[in-house]
């Protein structure tokens, strides 16, 4: 694929611009496994990247490198032109990049709304003792938070169960409102594991129409992970395919369609 | 009671919106729930609202006598692009926001309509699919932006561009919409609204200003509305019902119309706005019920022992306190009691603890879940209406309410039984015509204004009642001669909270037969109970436990039915129960949800031959229709019953 620098515009009319964030040869290591392997690409700015590839290809370790809970032991990231240093997790969501993951992971206890404030946390500045006596600027915090978080439950349609405890939702819902928490952090990129696994056509759809909406509305880029071809193929601007850890496979979803090692990755080829 | 004279300077929807920002200026208008809270518009800032948006449309050429077909839920936004197209001097023509593109299409081509205003991106959609086929439509007006940036807007406005537009063009324009708007007198049309057409397709009734504005103040004056009460608007758009209480009753008696969040949140805005004049089919007053009672079967055993004993008072003196005839003492005390203990605090999860009237109407109602909202105290009554009517025919007054009644001639409405027992009437508020259908007017309203309802019915004579029978084309007669009335079995039948739907066959037959519709809700909280284990609705109708259960249903309907000299004949011999729901999607239904006998007859005509047959099950292939528009089939073998039925009271004689 292309490295250059400049921004295009889709057919859609969305505006592609320059990378903002590279991996450069990273190469993660679990003892004598090596997850991924000298592996390199770029997201632009406002695209839905996808990454795919068949079971334990190294897909949710390269997210999990993205977002920083994972360190390479080869290999540089660079987000917004800067080469990034090792961080914590909590450091690189306050740099904008907010994520779901798989096995879906919200406090079932409390509501939907509770949960999806816990989103704006990073955005919280007010200390221990305001809080604590909650007058001012606390209070002041809590409502300009709250708005942010109704327009995301407004967006995703989730009105209806605002108040119910997610541990009762189904899980098409539960994925949605934790697809909400990651958007009432205002990221700048996305990062989306296997949004849609385990769902029916309907709520595939649904998911589908939010992603895309997410995108379009807020400019958000997005990177995600997805098994379903026929999703993936539909809503992303480029894929890029890992098989055994390493890349196989990276362009526009006809390129990849048409590529050779993909198809021999997910179809099986004869050795001989 | 005659009708309310209307004053002429309160003839027109422009006049009523100009003399309510004065009047009502700092008084709320129309209220709706966003983002959590609920933002509230009071008579001044709609007057602002719809007078922007008019001169919004003039600049877009909105002419005058032009159709806007107004398209989604309940928002304020869409309520004020009715008076704004009025404004204009444009008749406003709301339309069922969930019907498919084929049926909009049908109505937007049949309309004419230049202007579109919609709500969001699912029902733009839906228009440029009809515009494929119907020419004719030239600007989309939408009122929700997400998504629709992508969208080619040569012909095609957000719903706040226009507003800002007008307010822009203030000066040029508003010299045109005052000259329109006093163009407009009484028997300028108001509106039109499309039938639900149980038979063939919608017709597009014509109402004029004379019949919304003179059946809005007859029935506001009826029932003593003032700018002090609330309504929350929940039903659709496009059913004359809405039209009257969202804006004929709001406009002229200034009170607040509150819109819900969005349709699931309904229940929850209902307990926080806690209105305190209410309308609802009775399909969702039994959905309720049905809530409650499952509910409290989950309750402990000390609470479900409360509920039982201060229920029981409820029904023996709840009704009698309600219509004001005497109670002891003892009585009121304890019914004080049940109040703190029990209906207050269930009142209020219900959302009535506010509601001074209730209405039902559309159907019958069944008498227990009729008792138990009035002995709860809650004011429920029943009307008897139709669009051709601008809603009311007959209501019931306070105080004299009964179940089996639909109550006396509205104010100003005359009522008589034609020679074949149909219902007539002709007031001020019958309609214009059918639109662009002259037979059809010709055939429904005669040379002096009387209507025929199509409905079949009586006056008691105690009581100068109104009782409806049925719908006189579907009373027939049965091969011996004895009547056929279906609806009289079905509502029977769909008392039970287990059923929820219901077609009787038999006319020109021996003997009726029945296709029954479980109601998943309750039969699923029973399944739940009874560790019965389903997979989808077709396997729980099958289930041989579930058809016990509606087997003793129809038994018992079937020894009331007996009592009956009249309507014995109509006893269900053998029913089966269907392995889909009836749906709107697949024609089954109207949008109203009222069967369409004929599209049901014929889709499963194997069905019915089946049950005559005397077969013990068939098996069938169905077609379906996805809310997208998709089609898809599903297969069934379903059992069918034979049910006891009681020898004929002529007969036993």
């Amino acid at each position: 694929m292309n490295a250059t620098a400049e921004s295009y515009v889709t057919e859609d009319g969305r505006t592609i611009g320059a990378p903002v964030m590279e991996m450069k040869n990273i190469t993660l290591k679990f003892g004598g496994i090596t997850a991924l392997s000298n592996i390199s690409f770029d997201i632009r700015e406002g695209e839905i990247r996808a990454i795919i590839g068949p079971n334990g290809a190294g897909k949710s370790s390269m997210l999990n490198v993205i977002n920083g809970f994972y360190h390479p032991q080869e290999g540089e990231i660079w987000f917004h032109g800067e080469k990034r240093k090792p961080m914590k997790p909590y450091q690189i969501a306050r740099q904008g990049i907010a994520r779901t993951f798989q096995n879906i992971a919200l406090f079932k206890g409390m509501s939907t709304l509770d949960n999806i404030m816990t989103g704006r946390l990073t955005h919280m500045k007010t200390n221990l003792f305001w809080q604590a006596i909650w007058k001012g600027p606390a209070e002041r915090e809590e409502s300009e938070n709250r708005d942010i978080v109704e327009h995301v439950i407004d967006f995703l349609e989730i009105q209806a169960i605002r108040k119910t405890p997610v541990g009762r939702l189904p899980y098409g819902l539960q994925k949605r409102v934790e697809l909400g928490r990651a958007l009432a952090a205002q990221p700048k990129l996305l990062l989306l594991d296997e949004p849609m696994a385990g769902m029916n056509v309907e709520e595939k759809e649904d998911m589908s129409r939010f992603i895309l909406d997410v995108n379009d509305e807020f400019g958000t880029t997005i990177a995600l992970i997805e098994h379903d071809m026929g999703v993936v193929m539909d809503i992303s601007d480029r894929v890029v395919v890992l098989d055994y850890g390493k890349k196989i496979g990276d362009g526009t979803p006809d390129e990849v369609r048409n590529n050779q090692d993909v198809i021999d990755a997910y179809l099986g080829v004869a050795h001989d | 009671m005659n009708a309310t004279v209307i004053d002429s300077n309160l003839d027109t929807f422009p006049k009523l919106l100009a003399r309510n920002a004065v009047k009502f200026s700092d008084k709320p208008a129309y209220r709706e729930k966003e983002f959590g809270i609920w933002q509230s518009w009071n008579w001044a800032q709609t007057k602002d609202e719809i007078e922007s948006l008019a001169l919004g449309l003039l600049a877009l050429g909105l002419n005058e006598g032009d159709h806007v077909a107004i398209i989604g839920r309940n928002r304020p936004h869409l309520y004020w692009a009715m008076t704004a197209a009025q404004c204009c001097g444009a008749i406003p023509v709301p339309l069922y926001n969930d019907a498919n593109a084929e049926e909009m299409a049908y109505v937007l081509e049949h309309s004419g309509a230049r202007f579109v205003i919609v709500e969001n991106q699912e029902q733009v959609d839906k228009v440029i699919e009809v515009q494929e086929t119907v020419n004719g439509i030239e600007e989309i007006i939408y009122l929700d932006k997400r998504g629709m940036r992508k969208y080619d807007h040569t012909h095609m406005n957000a719903y706040e561009d226009v507003q800002a537009e007008g307010r822009a063009a203030h000066h040029r324009l508003e010299p045109i919409m005052k000259e329109r708007s006093a163009a407009l007198h009484i028997d300028s049309t108001c509106v039109m609204l499309y039938t639900s057409g149980t038979t063939g397709r919608p017709k597009g009734v014509v109402l004029s200003n004379r019949n919304i504005i003179s059946a809005s103040a007859s029935s506001s004056e009826f029932d003593n509305l003032t700018s002090g009460d609330s309504v929350l608007a929940y039903l659709p758009m496009a059913w004359v019902g809405d039209f009257i209480f969202s804006i004929g009753q709001c406009f002229w008696t200034g009170f607040c119309v509150a819109c819900p969040e969005s349709p699931e949140t309904m229940q929850t805005d209902l307990r926080e706005i806690g209105p305190s004049y209410f309308f609802a089919p009775p399909r969702f007053f039994e959905g309720m019920l049905t809530t409650v009672m499952i509910r409290m079967e989950d309750a402990s055993p000390f609470k479900q022992r409360m509920f039982k004993y201060f229920m029981d008072h409820a029904k023996k003196v709840g009704p009698a306190m309600l219509d004001g005839k005497p109670v002891s003492t003892a009585d009121r005390l304890k019914y004080f009691l049940g109040d703190i203990l029990i209906y207050g605090p269930l009142k209020n999860i219900l959302g009535m603890s506010r509601v001074r009237i209730g209405y039902t109407a559309g159907e019958a109602i069944g008498p227990e879940i009729f008792e138990f909202y009035r002995s709860l105290g809650i004011n429920l009554k029943q009307l008897y209406g139709q669009t051709e009517a601008a809603v009311f025919i007959t209501q019931q007054p306070d105080g004299e309410v009964r179940a089996d009644t639909v109550g006396v001639p509205s104010p100003g409405v005359e009522v008589r039984i034609g020679d074949n027992g149909e219902v007539m009437y002709r007031s001020d508020a019958t309609f214009v015509e059918y639109y662009k259908n002259p037979e059809s007017t010709a055939a429904t309203k005669d040379a002096d204004g009387w209507v025929a309802t199509g409905d079949a019915g009586f006056f008691e004579e105690s009581t100068g009642h109104l009782r409806i029978i049925d719908r006189a084309k579907d009373v027939g007669k049965m091969s011996d001669g004895s009547m056929f009335a279906p609806k009289f079995v079905e509502n029977k039948l769909k008392f039970f909270s287990n059923i929820l739907e219901v077609v009787v066959f038999g006319n020109g037959r021996d003997n009726c037969v029945a296709f029954i519709n479980i109601d998943l809700n309750a039969v699923g909280n029973w399944a739940e109970r009874n560790n019965i284990a389903y997979a989808s609705y077709q396997e729980l109708a099958g289930h041989p436990d579930v058809y016990a259960t509606i087997k003793s249903h129809v038994e018992e309907v079937n020894i009331s039915v007996a009592q009956d000299s009249m309507l014995s004949g109509c006893q269900i011999q053998r029913f089966l129960v269907l392995h889909k729901e009836l749906d709107p999607d697949d024609g089954e239904m109207t949008r109203t949800r009222k069967v369409r006998r004929k599209v049901v007859e014929e889709k499963y005509a194997d069905l019915i031959e089946a049950l005559y047959s005397g077969a013990t099950e068939i098996s069938t292939v169905t077609e379906v229709t996805y809310e997208d528009g998709r089609k898809g089939s599903i297969s069934a073998t379903i059992q069918i019953e034979d049910a006891k039925t009681v020898a004929r009271k002529a007969n036993a004689a």
